[in-house]
């Protein structure tokens, strides 16, 4: 085994402090990258994790420290981070939805010039998908809007990865794995051990543990701006690493409720397509909808809402509360302060005569705030002050302020980190407890564990229902990849 | 093979527009000549040039509201300056694109909403005007007029400069590495600027290239009017909007279509001549052609709506 030091720094960030108005988001980190390693970062949101990527990437500017790539301090800034080989790839993605892989190609690649740049541009891409993705039957001739959440991440990775002239030194991957499935994140995991093989080196960023501890060769663990502890992977398991983040490992199992749903259900929809099961939930409970990413779960949520209400002359659902997956496209009001983006779901309840009392909101506010721990010294500042998990229980909040007695969840804790985690999940489970139901569609299966039932999707039907001690990993695998095995 | 989204996109505004041409035909089979050909699109060409510079515009997310009177400044610069003294003429024409340029690099620094601006810039561009030519007049510098009144063989001018513009900007937007860049600004303008690239250089180089369009834009008008006036392009504004969207363009993403936007200029100036063969009278032309714009958009949303269906099943 080689040691740290007599590896070449590729990237070196010491003694970085960068402050956003009051609060500090890097207070003195250090982050040191050397070639051909597999650097794990992990810390929960609003550590410093972002920042201290964008201060790398050139981004921003630190306001006291120094970044050195490959030895020099000489420049700073995006062009310089790019000629030294720094490639990123963001937790939000990145690519312009309006035109085609090969064209996004382009505009990584500065060095994809001159004549014929588009069948160069094709060939690069196809090349690296293939390699890190293999059979991936993504066509790249094809506008990004065209292709599913998960098929773009897997071309923002390819395009990262592939170099022109001369391979990338550092691929920095933010969340990489947060749409993909099992299958995928398996590749590209294995994807980073033959590029750090080779003398690259990848800063991964993940919430998921156990892909940090198998992939990376190091771990640096990120709280409150600083870096408290930096050791080899194997030095750590899932335990001490959630440990020095800050949290305190909880048992995970819930009392589930036991008895037998009964009564009317409050909410039912036939079998999708005409096969599998019909959909059914009573009240209280926690329903899970499991399953391969993309295979019919989010629109089996639309569905259920859209019966409630109607697509030609929408009108507010007051029995029906929506939190939506993904943040930025149809989550938050990006310039509206973060009380505005948490009270407009219950502006009705909140207003007499249809003028909205500012001090009730106010009341609404503060309760939640502090309920939920948004941290944040105002609520008046903006949502997009907020670090991602922070935004994501606004979101929540926004839900669970309404009456609706039903709440639909689809896939919320996208890139949000262990601790606040832990926190959505008591606050449901207490919620669940005073009548309210759930439905929620989630990738992880953590998640999936804590529901009361499981109805597995395949193929846009349900193929299978779960109920309590039947819900664990291999059974939810079991039933997502039958058919594929039986054919 | 599967039709890709952008070729769906271009569908309708072709639709439309052999459908308003076979109803031409069909009320005067005289049109169907090339005198007839020249007469129904002349007029198209310079709408055309307009619609272009409004879709750079669009391309990154920004709407132009001087367009209009941008156009009948630089017609008027063409009616008098161009024709007298063309030095001084290319001058100013050369000036009024480097300040498009320097509206777009405002507009970003600045974070200022276009609209706004240019808002403001269409009275100042109205004011230049009056100020070149307080009343009607002047005349078209011979060249612009024998380009415009040009008889190719075969093939009526009006329809051979309308697919040379179209080849042209589809050339620079939709294949050459600058477009791509350009609709990428459009698309996601965060992600252009992490992989190197200025984004203040893009929009300033977008907005003279489409100050630059605008201003053949106005040449070709002179050259088909013979005279100008300070007035004379207000409606093109208006008109260079609804021929992008008509063409398939979208206000924000950077969804555009050069080839598109050129068809929709052809269809506005068609729509026109159709309502007058209807003997629709004047008074009610206007209205009508706005109902004819609804009834195009409309079936683009119908047809919008079937593929994301067909996308998610």
């Amino acid at each position: 085994m080689i040691t740290a030091h007599e590896r070449q720094e590729v990237v070196a960030a010491r003694g970085i402090r960068v402050t956003f108005g009051a609060v500090k988001a890097l207070d003195g980190a250090d982050l040191v990258i050397h070639s051909g390693e597999c650097l794990g970062l992990v810390g929960h949101n609003g550590a410093g994790k972002s920042t201290i990527v964008n201060v790398i990437n050139g981004g921003l500017t630190p306001h006291e420290g120094t970044v050195s790539y490959s030895g020099s301090t000489d420049a700073h800034g995006i062009a310089t981070a790019r000629a030294n080989g720094v490639r990123c790839v963001f937790q939000e993605l990145s690519l312009c939805p309006n035109l085609t892989v090969n064209e996004n190609t382009r505009i990584m690649h500065a060095g994809l010039k001159g004549w014929n740049w588009r069948a160069r541009a094709l060939k690069l891409v196809e090349a690296q998908l293939a390699e890190v993705f293999p059979g991936h039957r993504i066509d790249c001739d094809s506008t990004v809007d065209d292709l599913s959440i998960a098929e773009r991440q897997m071309v923002e990775i390819a395009i990262s990865f592939a170099g022109t002239d001369q391979p990338p030194k550092l691929v920095i991957l933010d969340e990489p794995t947060s749409s993909l499935d099992a299958g995928l994140a398996a590749q590209l995991m294995a994807y980073i051990r033959r590029f750090v093989g080779k003398g690259g080196s990848v800063l991964l960023i993940s919430h998921i543990l156990g892909e940090i501890l198998s992939t990376c060769d190091r771990v640096v663990v990120m709280k409150d701006g600083r870096v408290v502890a930096d050791r080899q992977a194997s030095e750590f398991s899932t335990r001490t690493l959630v440990e020095a983040m800050g949290n305190v490992v909880r048992e995970q199992e819930w009392q589930r409720a036991v008895d037998k749903p009964s009564g009317t259900p409050v909410l039912s929809m036939p079998p999708r397509r005409g096969r599998g099961l019909s959909f059914e939930a009573y009240r209280g409970e926690m329903i899970g909808f499991a399953g391969l990413g993309g295979h019919g779960q989010t629109q089996a949520l639309l569905d259920l809402y859209l019966s409630r209400n109607s697509n030609w002359w929408p009108s507010r659902a007051e029995e029906l509360a929506f939190v939506a997956g993904d943040r930025s496209l149809n989550g938050t009001f990006p310039l509206w302060s973060i009380l505005k983006n948490l009270s407009i779901a219950s502006l009705g309840g909140l207003s007499s005569r249809s003028l909205v009392d500012a001090g009730r909101e106010k009341a609404l506010g503060a309760g939640w705030k502090q309920r939920i721990e948004i941290r944040t010294p105002d609520m008046d500042n903006r949502i997009l002050s907020l670090s991602g998990g922070n935004q994501q229980k606004v979101l929540f909040a926004r839900a669970l302020a309404t009456t609706a007695r039903t709440v639909l969840m689809d896939d919320p804790m996208r890139g949000v980190d262990v601790g606040t985690k832990q926190e959505v999940y008591d606050i449901l489970r207490s919620e669940a407890a005073t009548g309210r139901t759930f439905v929620w569609y989630s990738t992880e299966m953590d998640e999936i564990r804590l529901c009361d039932r499981v109805y597995v999707f395949r193929e846009g039907a349900i193929v299978a229902e779960l109920v309590g001690d039947e819900i664990t990993e291999k059974n939810v695998l079991a039933s997502s990849f039958a058919a594929g095995e039986a054919a | 093979m599967k039709l890709s989204s952008s070729t769906i996109r271009l569908i309708i505004p072709a639709a439309s527009l052999a459908l308003l041409l076979a109803a031409v035909f069909y009320m005067q089979p005289r049109a169907m000549s090339y005198t007839g050909l020249n007469l129904l699109f002349n007029l198209a060409v310079p709408i055309a040039l307009a619609t272009i510079a409004q879709m750079l515009i669009m391309a990154v997310n920004d709407l132009d509201l001087s367009m209009g009177t941008f156009v009948s400044f630089c017609a008027c610069v063409a009616a008098t300056l161009l024709q007298t003294s063309p030095a001084t003429g290319i001058l100013i024409f050369l000036g009024a694109i480097a300040v498009y340029a320097a509206i777009g690099v405002v507009i970003h620094v600045r974070q200022l909403p276009s609209i706004v601006v240019t808002l403001g810039m269409s009275f100042v561009w109205g004011g230049l005007a009056v100020l070149m030519l307080p009343s009607p007049g002047g005349s078209a510098p011979v060249w612009a007029r024998w380009l415009m009144t040009a008889k190719p063989p075969i093939v009526p001018m009006a329809i051979v400069a309308s697919i040379l513009i179209a080849a042209v900007t589809h050339f620079i937007v939709m294949r050459s590495s600058f477009g791509v860049v350009v609709r990428g600004v459009g698309g996601n303008d965060r992600s252009v600027e992490r992989a190197g690239w200025s984004v203040i250089r893009l929009r300033a180089a977008t907005y003279a290239l489409a100050g630059f369009f605008a201003v053949l834009s106005g040449i070709a008008l002179v050259g088909l009017t013979t005279s100008a006036d300070a007035n004379i392009a207000l409606r093109y504004t208006l008109l260079s909007i609804a021929g992008v969207i008509l063409g398939g363009g979208e206000f924000v993403g950077g969804k555009v279509s050069p080839i598109g936007a050129v068809i929709g200029a052809l269809t506005l100036t068609l729509a026109g001549s159709f309502l007058s063969f209807m003997r629709i009278s004047p008074d009610w032309q206007i209205g009508a052609q706005g109902a004819i714009l609804v009834v195009v958009l409309a079936l683009r949303l119908a047809l919008n709506r079937l593929e994301t269906r067909e996308k998610t099943q």
